[in-house]
């Protein structure tokens, strides 16, 4: 009988076994832990607390901020996304491609570090933008504040927007040009065709990219605190962590911060729900397989002025505030002018060399990161493969934990942690750079799973059977046949982990001890200590890194693609 | 080499009876086809003897080894069965070259690199493709990365090798000429072939014995080629070989009429065949060629329709009453009868051949 049992015990159970073990320890206990945390105290549901909490001025004023903010980024992504895709896939624009790339670059830039930057060039007080207006024009006052919700809305439109650009101009190069062309045949002129045809077919693209928008806005922490912080603006991820930042780690505190991350939780489930239906809703689209050339519209008279006016939005938000960072981090002190005599490289050598905090900081996030980014792909791997390949019993409970990745805000998570890792079950990491590792881990197990999941859906279950015909065991199967054919999707996950581990700022903050501090959290420290110069100097160093490691992902995914 | 069999097999697929108690032997060195439309469980008979899915029901043994049994709770893996399993979309692995591809299952088998290697060129060498054993998948045609999946299949010397419609990506030319190698490679080398397809010109081509599938999985015959072809056990079966008329019949006058006309069939109606036909349960059968256009108008005759030039033969549409009939005939033959027809005409007929089915079965979809 029991050897019957154990007999039936093969790969497919270990793996899930093990898989779901994972998952649960490192994203559904901490999760669950916040909920139970902010619903009960000492075992009983603890009503009065919540709206107690809820009704304070603060925490209602950070929730509408919070709905303010997502909602003035995504209405104004939507747009701005919109409109560029449909410029470079629909128009003669001259240089479409160069600008479909340059459209793109906003995601890989991380965006406090722009929010650093327009902050130097926007402040009412010391902003280069506004001291040059007040000067040239004689203003008694300067003409932009970055600081408040309209700055805030905007700096992250400047970087989210590509959420929608992405999809939607993805979306019009699949659809069948033969759909607009026969509405045109049956006499619909261009305007009618884009009014009836065109974007209706394009709406699930479109919500698609808007809700992820929403989504990331929503739990978005590095923007507002830079932006919002000064003037007493607070979302609900800063709400937290100027709650327990304030009280020192106290419990009253982290209860507050459990029971705002709940409603970031439902928040975030309920957009991915929305997503879901909208993107099975459009499942109906004929979008061909094949892309072929659609119409384009003949911008004529306006072929400059818009060719101008996108090079010029490119120039403000990518090119002006990454300038900004690298020249601010070279001067001798902050709002002096920029000439030769005040820059140097004096900034670099001493952050790089000299000061320990810094130098620490960097050490700290490029092992951290690389840590995190080599186990969430294995980890990826082995989840992913048991939800796509294996036939096993059970398999919906995986398949339920592994969407929770992808709902969890990162600020839930660094909470989580604390409630998970802080001696409760007998493990203490809180100040230790365990804590932060297992948070990277289960921030980032999102990314793997989806990486590995595409490129395992590639392999067709044949390959895999045509090796166990050929006498391969399963494991042998797996190590010759499935794990070199999905290589480059590990290559791409394990980089779509360790570029952003890198200078990752949401949950690190609320989770860095004295020794413990990383890139994001030492640039955000040093810009809350006034030490703006050194910050661009820091903020540099990461772009560096950022640029040069996209330029890797972009030569591996080119010659792998070649290679296969 | 061995023989497969099957006894009182079934399978479920989520509460789906699949395949239900199939009991089949195909005895050692024969190449064996399962011929159904598509979605009739013919490739889950294959993926069952294969190991790559577990029987819901009965036993299946490959030469005197029990490999899988519900009863007995025993399921070997693929990879104990001494198979050789060559794939619709032909799975050459695309990060491996060719002589990477066929030695692999060598490998496995832990043989001794000299000989692994001249029994990789032997194979290669089997399905002519020498020359290109350094080539990558990418580089190689439909019809090559085939031939490739047949070397890796047969390269271990296997027991059996289970072939699932292997030639339906390859165009016509190619697939008569993988047709004619797949029949080489068995009798040089003797192996058992079960060859699972949807088209009936390659089983018939191939194989030694067939068994027709019907949609809901149930084996409707088994026979020769010829016998498949020649003497259909239902209408089921003589509707999947080919382009099929069905006639229905009913006596008016003492005189067998086709359908609702007044053609009549001048045919002797085999006496134990009559009480069906009379009930309407019985029905006539023919093949296009089985149908003469004469200038004779006595008995039957019809209008035609349609004419279609193909080549060599003609291919009309003849209407008896409210039935339609295919028809075809050699261009030579109709030179020589001196038929100009011209679509409208009304032509005799005369039927050379005819087979006699239960209604029902001729009434069953083929998809």
């Amino acid at each position: 009988m029991l050897k019957r049992f154990f007999g039936k015990i093969g790969i497919a159970e270990v793996l899930l076994f093990i898989s779901v073990l994972i998952l649960i320890v490192v994203v559904a206990v901490p999760v669950l832990l916040i909920l139970w945390t902010a619903l009960f105290v000492d075992g009983s549901l603890n009503t009065k607390d919540i709206i107690h909490i809820l009704s304070q001025p603060g925490t209602y004023e950070a929730l509408k901020n919070s709905l303010v903010i997502a909602g003035g980024v995504t209405v104004l992504s939507t747009i701005i996304g919109v409109f560029f895709a449909w410029l470079v896939s629909r128009t003669d624009l001259p240089f479409k491609e160069t600008m479909k790339v340059l459209f793109l670059v906003p995601f890989m830039l991380p965006s406090f570090i722009g929010a650093l930057a327009w902050k130097m060039l926007l402040s009412p007080r010391s902003g280069y933008i506004n001291k040059f207006l007040v000067d040239i024009f004689s203003l008694d006052a300067s003409p932009f504040n970055i600081y408040g919700l309209g700055g805030i809305i905007a700096v992250e439109t400047m970087y989210l927007f590509p959420f929608v650009f992405i999809q939607v101009a993805g979306a019009l190069e699949r659809m069948d040009p033969t759909l607009e062309e026969s509405a045109r045949i049956s006499g619909a002129g261009l305007l009618t065709i884009t009014r009836r045809i065109t974007l209706p077919l394009m709406l699930p693209g479109i919500a698609a990219g808007a809700l992820l928008v929403a989504l990331y806005s929503l739990a978005h922490f590095g923007v507002p605190a830079i932006l919002g912080t000064e003037s007493g603006i607070y979302n609900i991820p800063t709400k937290i962590y100027e709650q327990i930042y304030q009280s020192g780690g106290s419990f009253v505190a982290i209860r507050t911060g459990t029971i705002l991350s709940s409603i970031l939780i439902v928040a975030a489930g309920l957009i991915l729900y929305a997503q879901n239906l909208v993107l099975r809703a459009g499942r109906f689209q004929v979008i061909a397989g094949k892309s072929m050339r659609p119409t384009l519209l003949k911008l004529r008279g306006l072929k400059i002025p818009i060719l101008i006016f996108s090079l010029l939005y490119i120039f403000i938000t990518v090119i002006l505030p990454t300038a900004t960072i690298f020249l601010v981090g070279t001067l001798k002190t902050y709002g002096i002018a920029f000439t030769w005599e005040n820059m140097s490289l004096q900034n670099l050598k001493y952050i790089l060399f000299d000061w320990r905090m810094t130098r620490d900081a960097i050490w700290n996030s490029f092992y951290l990161s690389l840590a995190a980014a080599m186990i969430t792909m294995v980890v990826g791997v082995l989840i992913s493969y048991t939800i796509v390949k294996m036939k096993v019993r059970g398999k919906f409970i995986l398949e339920f934990l592994g969407v929770l990745p992808f709902s969890v805000p990162g600020t839930v998570i660094a909470l989580g942690v604390i409630l998970t890792w802080s001696g409760k079950f007998g493990i203490n990491l809180y100040n230790t750079a365990w804590i932060i590792f297992v948070a990277y881990i289960a921030r980032y197990m999102a990314f793997s799973l989806k990486s590995n999941s595409a490129a395992l859906e590639q392999v067709d279950d044949s390959l895999e059977e045509a090796a166990r015909a050929c006498g391969a065991t399963h494991w042998q199967s797996l190590r010759d046949i499935v794990i070199p054919l999905i290589k480059p999707g590990m290559v791409a996950a394990f980089f779509l982990i360790f570029l952003p581990a890198l200078r990752e700022l949401t949950t690190s903050v609320l989770l860095y001890g004295p020794t413990t501090r990383t890139i994001g959290v030492a640039i955000y420290a040093l810009n809350e200590d006034g030490e703006t110069v050194y910050a661009a100097t820091l903020a540099s160093v990461a772009l560096v890194i950022i640029i040069v490691g996209q330029l890797v992902i972009k030569r591996i995914t080119r010659t792998t693609v070649q290679g296969v | 080499m061995a023989q497969i069999r099957l006894e009182g097999v079934s399978k479920v697929y989520g509460g789906h009876l699949v395949i239900d108690n199939l009991s089949i032997t195909i005895p050692d060195g024969e190449c064996f086809t399962f011929l159904g439309p598509s979605g009739c469980g013919k490739t889950v008979v294959l993926r069952l003897i294969a190991g790559f899915e577990e029987v819901s029901g009965g036993e299946i043994f490959i030469g005197e080894r029990l490999v899988s049994s519900k009863p007995k709770n025993i399921h070997l893996p693929p990879e104990q069965r001494r198979i050789g399993v060559v794939f619709q979309d032909y799975a050459v692995w695309p990060h491996k070259s060719v002589f990477q591809n066929v030695i692999y299952p060598l490998i496995m088998q832990q043989i001794p690199d000299t000989e692994a290697n001249e029994r990789t060129r032997e194979a290669i060498r089997q399905v002519n493709m020498d020359g290109l054993e350094h080539r990558m998948p990418f580089q190689l045609s439909g019809g090559q990365q085939q031939r490739v999946a047949l070397a890796r299949a047969l390269v271990s010397r296997p027991n059996v090798m289970l072939l699932d419609e292997p030639l339906s990506n390859l165009d016509a030319n190619l697939r008569e000429e993988m047709r004619f190698e797949i029949t080489e490679l068995r009798k040089k080398t003797g192996v058992t072939i079960l060859y699972v397809t949807h088209d009936q010109e390659v089983a018939l081509a191939i194989s030694e014995r067939i068994a027709v599938m019907d949609p809901k999985g149930y084996i409707r015959q088994i026979g020769t080629p010829d016998e498949i072809y020649e003497k259909p056990a239902d209408g089921f079966v003589f509707r999947f070989m080919g382009i099929s008329n069905f006639l229905p019949l009913s006596f008016r006058d003492g005189k067998m009429c086709i359908g609702n006309s007044d053609s009549v069939l001048d045919r002797e109606i085999p006496p134990e065949k009559i009480d069906g036909v009379r009930t309407g349960k019985t029905v006539a059968g023919c093949r296009p060629y089985d149908v003469v256009l004469t200038r004779d108008k006595t008995s039957a005759i019809g209008v035609l329709k349609r004419i279609i030039y193909l080549g060599p033969i003609l291919d009309y549409r003849v209407a008896v009453g409210s039935l339609e009939l295919r028809v075809q005939q050699d261009i030579e033959d109709a030179l020589s009868e001196g038929l100009h027809l011209q679509e409208g005409d009304t032509v005799g007929l005369r039927f050379l051949d005819l087979l006699w089915f239960e209604n029902r079965d001729s009434e069953q979809e083929v998809t």
